[in-house]
């Protein structure tokens, strides 16, 4: 391909492409050009992108470096940890005789709840999904921007008050909420139960909220976008697989998120009304609460309800990009881009169906429970239908071994190794020795939490060119992608054997259980390996920054020979993204390897009888 | 080329109304998990069942009243009667006012017959659903308020523009108007 200028057009947009007249108004480069509108109160897309990436970038760094201190405790509670004292404060409890510094239980609780708030909502929803979709769907697509310009601003500063309160609790001389992040009652409806159900829940529950309304932005704004946006041609069925994920995971949001305000309002009512929702007449120090006959188990339902598509809520962004990635760096059509697509659909179906899993042994009638393990263990069948279109993509390919395509092999093994404890998970007998053990930890890290994070990677490693019309470093690139698969493996594969071993999850310590003292080795070994893989994701944030500003330049337009539109833009793409005319699109967008050619983007027209849908 | 003329974009529908409509799927879920959880916790016993307020029977028929005259006022500004489209809508406006007002009528009735908020749980819900949704009118209210401020600050013409603005705030409107009518049939009913 020839090297071309930034603003150049394409020739074939511009002899073919579709003219909506956006540029008549001669806002193009001088759009929101001061440096506050610019990167600040941006309303263009591809900079609320690059805004959630960082913003959840912060929060990644934040919530894993709380992971690595509960660690620490768990791995080597013998250990003086008085050296963290100037960061955690009086969190460190220093025994003046000895000067042995310990963690205090209390922390260690706000510190387990708070990382798993800010991985599950800040990191891999908002890090996630926010930041794709408003990269790629207006890209993909072929618009000029999202729906309301407006609105997707909202969304990221909806986000951005969210993690404001969510960092002040931090702060508060009672500590962040402590009580788990599902934030069950009674701990998160007493205030009196913890030293962070207090201020700490009240602000988490203020943050969430805030949070929701940025979701519940974002999403409608998708939603509309892909449905009345697209440009000419582009029809549903040719829609870049991350699009359809983006799609339905937006779906997923507006549908869920609103039942969890729901439970919200009343958890709040409960905290500050008086109401007796969640909270019954229970025993608190030898006293009788009063309140009459609210049911907890009410409030698991609703958080479920929300809690259950929220994980696909974060998986199907990273499958949709995996899709995409590795399509490319196989240069071959995605394998079975149709069963693609309604596998996504089904697993969101199913998602909607099946959150009493969660709760099986909370006291749910077992004869309902067998209704949610059959429809649980029916979502393995899209499941699979996904993992197998990915292996049939790969098989054959002239395959790139480059850093994106990396994480997104290692995100479909990944997926594979976690999806099948979840087999073991969803089904309701076996959950009666397997619940919150570390096995339940290891399941859904291993396939939301590490499985997620590869599809960003994959994700950010491939589209940074577009982001920053520059490259991240290849070997670095390669040091964390093995840093980080071998580290997860190595952290959350023997997990799988404490829990089988009965080991529960969330305990401080487990100096007075006979039975779990001789997992003390197993635990060291987790824990150095934690601290290793989260150095890993050091050299990742300095390959970021590095690279942003002195990263190899993108001297064409389309590096890796991609078909989707968002490499017919220029390289460093202007506000409207295309500096003419839109592209049209006359192909679905997996043609690699096709008559000969090497790969055929969706804007270039049929050729005589070539059909150009799948 | 002609095959690319059988391709057209399908925004036929406004992407703002249709952004609206996905907010209004995501309302009704909110309030569906509000009846769901209404339904589940009745099952388990420990009800108290009373009759709702009579000031909830005269507010159902005042927002069905003011749905009806913005749609008066709606039509009215489609076929260019200037009078009559500002006339309606400040109607309109009031009624919703007046619905708030005889909502918090009927709280009061109720609280004085001794449902409070921190009593049964059933009279815990009735003011939560009635309450969530009294927000949710105030929400309309305030986008008629900006219907208005266009309807007598701005010259009277009928562009496209306008019409899908008017449609908007209509379609919301509407939209709070059916829900009440749910939720008053579901206490009435599931008492």
């Amino acid at each position: 391909m020839a090297n071309l200028a930034v603003h150049e057009e394409d020739v074939l947009i511009k002899e073919q492409g579709y003219d909506d007249h956006f540029h008549d108004h001669h806002h193009g480069d001088n759009y929101q050009s001061g440096f506050l509108m610019h990167y600040v109160f941006s309303m263009d897309h591809k900079i609320i992108a690059r805004q959630f990436l960082i913003t959840g970038m912060i929060w990644a760094i934040i919530g894993a470096a709380m992971s690595v201190v509960f660690r620490m405790q768990l791995g080597f509670p013998e250990e003086s940890l008085t050296w963290i004292k100037p960061f955690l404060g009086k969190w460190i409890v220093v025994d003046p005789a000895t000067g042995v510094g310990k963690l205090s239980p209390e922390f260690y609780y706000a510190l387990v709840t708070m990382h798993g708030t800010i991985l599950v909502f800040f990191v891999l929803t908002a890090g996630l999904s926010g930041t794709f979709s408003n990269l790629l769907i207006p890209l993909q697509i072929g618009a000029r921007d999202m729906a309301s310009p407006f609105l997707n601003m909202l969304s990221y500063w909806f986000f951005f008050l969210a993690g404001i309160v969510m960092f002040y609790s931090l702060f508060l001389s009672t500590g962040p909420f402590s009580g788990g992040w599902v934030a069950y009652p009674p701990l998160s409806a007493l205030p009196q139960a913890s030293s962070g159900s207090g201020a700490g829940m009240t602000l988490w529950l203020v943050s969430l909220t805030l949070f929701v309304v940025s979701v519940l932005l974002g999403g409608i704004n998708y939603i509309t976008t892909v449905l009345n946006l697209r440009t000419k041609g582009m029809s549903m069925w040719r829609l870049p697989l991350p699009i359809w994920a983006f799609f339905v995971t937006a779906i997923l949001g507006l549908l869920s998120f609103p039942v969890l305000v729901s439970g919200f309002f009343m958890l709040i009512c409960d905290r500050s009304l008086g109401t007796s929702f969640f909270l019954s007449d229970i025993f608190i120090a030898g006293q009788a609460l009063d309140r009459v006959g609210g049911s907890p188990i009410l409030y698991q339902h609703l958080f479920w309800f929300l809690g259950h598509p929220e994980v696909y809520i974060i998986i199907l962004p990273a499958m949709g990009i995996v899709s995409e990635v590795m399509s490319v760096h196989a240069r071959k059509p995605i394998f079975g881009y149709r069963a693609m697509v309604y596998s996504i659909m089904a697993i969101g179906f199913l998602s909607f169906i099946v959150w009493a899993h969660h709760m099986f042994m909370a006291g749910v009638n077992p004869f309902l429970s067998n209704f949610f393990v059959v429809f649980t263990l029916i979502i393995a069948v899209p499941s699979a239908v996904k993992v197998f279109n990915w292996i049939t993509t790969l098989y054959g390919g002239n395959l790139r071994l480059n850093t994106p395509m990396l994480f997104a092999i290692g995100f479909v093994s990944l997926f594979i190794s976690g999806g099948l404890t979840g087999i073991f998970l969803g089904n309701s007998a076996i959950d009666i020795q397997m619940h919150d053990t570390y096995f339940v930890v290891a399941h859904f890290h291993i396939v939301m939490g590490v499985a997620a994070f590869f599809g960003m990677f994959a994700g950010i490693y491939h589209w940074f060119p577009k982001m920053y019309g520059r490259f991240m470093n290849e070997t670095l690139g390669k040091i964390h992608f093995w840093g980080t698969l071998i580290g997860a493996y190595a952290i959350f594969w023997p997990m799988h054997y404490l829990g089988m071993a009965g080991v529960p999850r969330r305990y401080y310590s487990f100096d007075t259980f006979d039975a779990f003292r001789h997992f003390t080795e197993m635990n060291k070994f987790i824990t150095v390996f934690a601290i290793i893989t989260f150095a890993v994701q050091l050299v990742f944030v300095i390959n970021f920054f590095y690279s942003i500003w002195y990263g190899k330049k993108l001297k064409v337009k389309n590096p890796w020979g991609a078909t989707t539109l968002e490499w017919t833009t220029g390289i460093e793409p202007i506000h409207g993204n295309w500096p003419g005319k839109l592209p049209v699109v006359h192909r679905w967008a997996y043609d690699y390897n096709k008559d000969e050619r090497e790969f055929v983007p969706q804007h270039v027209p049929l050729k005589e009888g070539e059909i150009g849908d799948h | 080329m002609e095959a690319v003329q059988t391709y057209n974009r399908r925004n036929r529908i406004n992407a703002q109304k249709f952004a609206l409509w996905a907010a209004m799927a995501s309302i009704m879920m909110m309030f569906g998990a509000f009846t769901s959880a209404y339904i589940v916790k009745q099952a388990s016993g420990n009800w108290l069942e009373f009759s709702l307020p009579q000031a909830f029977y005269f507010s159902t028929g005042v927002i069905l009243i003011s749905s009806v005259l913005l749609h008066y006022s709606y039509v009215s500004f489609k076929s260019g009667m200037e009078r009559r489209y500002r006339q309606f809508l400040v109607m309109s406006f009031v009624a919703g006012v007046l619905f708030l007002i005889l909502q918090y009528l009927g709280w009061t009735d109720l609280f004085d017959r001794g449902v409070d908020m921190k009593g049964n749980v059933s009279g815990s819900f009735l003011y939560l659903i009635t309450g969530v949704h009294a927000l949710h009118v105030i929400g309309g209210l305030a986008a008629l308020t900006v219907a208005m401020i266009h309807a007598f600050a701005l010259k009277f013409t009928v562009t496209q523009k306008r019409i899908n603005r008017f449609e908007l705030v209509l379609h919301y409107w509407h939209f709070v108007d059916v829900l009440w009518i749910y939720l008053f049939l579901f206490l009435m009913f599931k008492k």
